[in-house]
């Protein structure tokens, strides 16, 4: 019985290995090969009248689907424009964060355009275009006291944070004086502003501006803090065709100002007017 | 009282979606049990042969099912395929397989449990008898086994039907997915949605598999 279990273990482990030999192999061709690529070139694309862009389905307001099953937001709005321009039928894939760049690896999209956060990391998988939008932190405080600044803070005031998020690491590290009061998720952490514990709320530029805007009594009074992080459309890693192609393409449209024009119509309602330029790339 | 988000399932055309949805995930776990409940039999015969060859072959195709996730399985066959083989399977497609290789590890595992439960004696008793093999599968084990199998069998189709709610990370929009845009869609609207929403498929689901389910205890009562 022994025996059987040891063969049995090393035929297992045979196989495994042999079948992840069969996925790296080809994977290794790619690079040299270029037959072998995994993306469709802009030709190919224009060609099959079809262009696959991965989008969030449940991201409001940036990709989600409304009540009549049509998707709709700020990327979606990007998306139908680039189908336009390139005469072709624009097929919406439901991305989730966690799937994005492995899509484009694989070329089953030809574009994310899903609220995707330039980061050197990415970008060693997958190939970045120009920005078309930008996020940093932002600080909501009430109206009786606004925070405009975060030089003059006084001792004994907390800042409500939710852990593990960017503004957390951010403030510890370049902000060490100001004590932090650290909540788990959203809703606590808004129950603690709107309690008062803390002297104002540092989160996501995007989540503050639109907490200031649904919650009347309370103003953000830093739209940008910290670094920006773009939001750039992105290909699969060497499709240059269709990366130039964006790249040409957001050059034209920000002269025109389609961006601002998609502002209006798609991030306003959530986001007011006000903070157009915290957002949009200049 | 409250708003409970009820009120955004009749918005437009999100209740026909949500049953688009549920129907997309019945569909997908039913082609699977069509085609690997008849393999998984097979499989499941297969494995009580005393061929060391086949035992261990099976053993090896068993384990290697049951230890993956099945999240894994579905990024293997939908990403791994077209990055090993370069065939760009849907995402209905890699989750029929999936489904329908993890059926049928599932199901043959069930089938050998009940062959080899029989005891000795009535394999012994049979041939006593007289009965040829063909005449002891017929008249003995396999009623025997069906009776027993029906209950195990259909508990695995409501498993796998539950486990649709994973296809949704291959891109397959199925109930859950759609549940999850229609929330997100009313964020700001009703923010409170997603109570009434998730209520919705709880009893989505729960209209799908319980009907199963008093089959299979009804069958049980029957046979039993």
């Amino acid at each position: 019985m022994k025996k059987w279990g040891k063969i049995l273990i090393l035929t297992f482990s045979l196989g495994m290995s042999a079948l992840f030999a069969a996925c790296e192999v080809p994977a290794e061709k790619d690079s040299s090969a270029d037959k072998d690529r995994d993306y469709r070139t802009l030709d190919e694309i224009k060609e099959s009248k079809v262009i696959n862009i991965g989008v969030f389905s449940d991201k409001n307001p940036f990709g989600y689907v409304d009540e009549n099953g049509k998707y709709q937001g700020y990327d979606v709005y990007f998306a139908r424009r680039i189908g336009e321009d390139l005469d072709v039928e624009v097929n919406f894939v439901s991305t989730e964060a966690a799937n994005r760049i492995e899509y484009l690896q694989t070329g089953k999209v030809d574009v994310i355009l899903a609220n995707f956060t330039v980061t050197e990391e990415r970008a060693q998988e997958v190939d970045f275009a120009l920005p078309y939008m930008q996020v940093a932190l932002g600080v909501v405080s009430p109206d009786a006291s606004v925070v405009k600044s975060l030089d003059d803070w006084k001792k004994g005031d907390e800042m409500i944070v939710i852990s593990g998020t960017t503004a957390e690491t951010y403030l510890i590290k370049n902000y060490p004086q100001i004590s932090l009061q650290k909540y788990d998720s959203y809703a606590t952490a808004k129950n603690a502003l709107e309690n008062g514990n803390g002297a104002a709320w540092a989160n996501d530029n995007t989540e503050v501006i639109a907490f200031a805007l649904q919650n009347e009594g309370y103003t953000v009074g830093i739209p940008t803090l910290g670094s920006q992080d773009s939001i750039a459309p992105a290909v699969s890693q060497g499709n240059k065709e269709l990366l130039e192609w964006l790249n040409d393409e957001i050059k034209v449209l920000e002269e025109e100002g389609f961006f601002h024009e998609g502002y209006k119509e798609t991030l306003a309602d959530t986001y007011g007017m006000e903070f157009e330029d915290s957002l949009m790339v200049d | 009282m409250p708003d409970l988000g009820i009120s955004v399932l009749f918005k437009g055309k999100n209740l026909p979606r949500l049953l688009g949805g549920l129907w997309a995930a019945l569909r997908i776990s039913l082609i699977s049990v069509v085609i690997s409940f008849p393999l998984g039999i097979l499989l499941g015969a297969l494995m009580t042969l005393k061929n060391p060859f086949v035992k261990a072959a099976m053993r090896i195709y068993l384990e290697f099912i049951r230890i993956m996730p099945q999240m894994v399985l579905l990024f293997l066959f939908y990403f791994g395929t077209t990055r090993a083989f370069g065939w760009d399977l849907t995402g209905e497609t890699a989750s029929v397989i999936v489904f329908v290789l993890w059926g049928t590890a599932e199901m043959s595992d069930l089938v050998r449990g009940c062959l080899i439960s029989f005891p000795a004696h009535q394999y012994e008793t049979s041939e006593a008898l007289g009965l040829g093999k063909a005449q002891l599968y017929r008249y003995i084990i396999i009623p025997q086994a069906v009776r027993r199998l029906i209950p195990l069998s259909v508990n695995l189709v409501t498993r796998m039907i539950k486990t649709t709610s994973l296809i949704l990370m291959i891109g397959v929009v199925e109930i859950l997915k759609v549940a999850q845009q229609i929330i997100e869609a009313n964020r700001t609207a009703s923010p409170n949605a997603a109570f009434g929403v998730y209520l919705a498929v709880f009893f989505l689901y729960f209209i799908a598999c319980w009907p199963i389910s008093m089959l299979a205890q009804y069958l049980e009562r029957k046979w039993g």
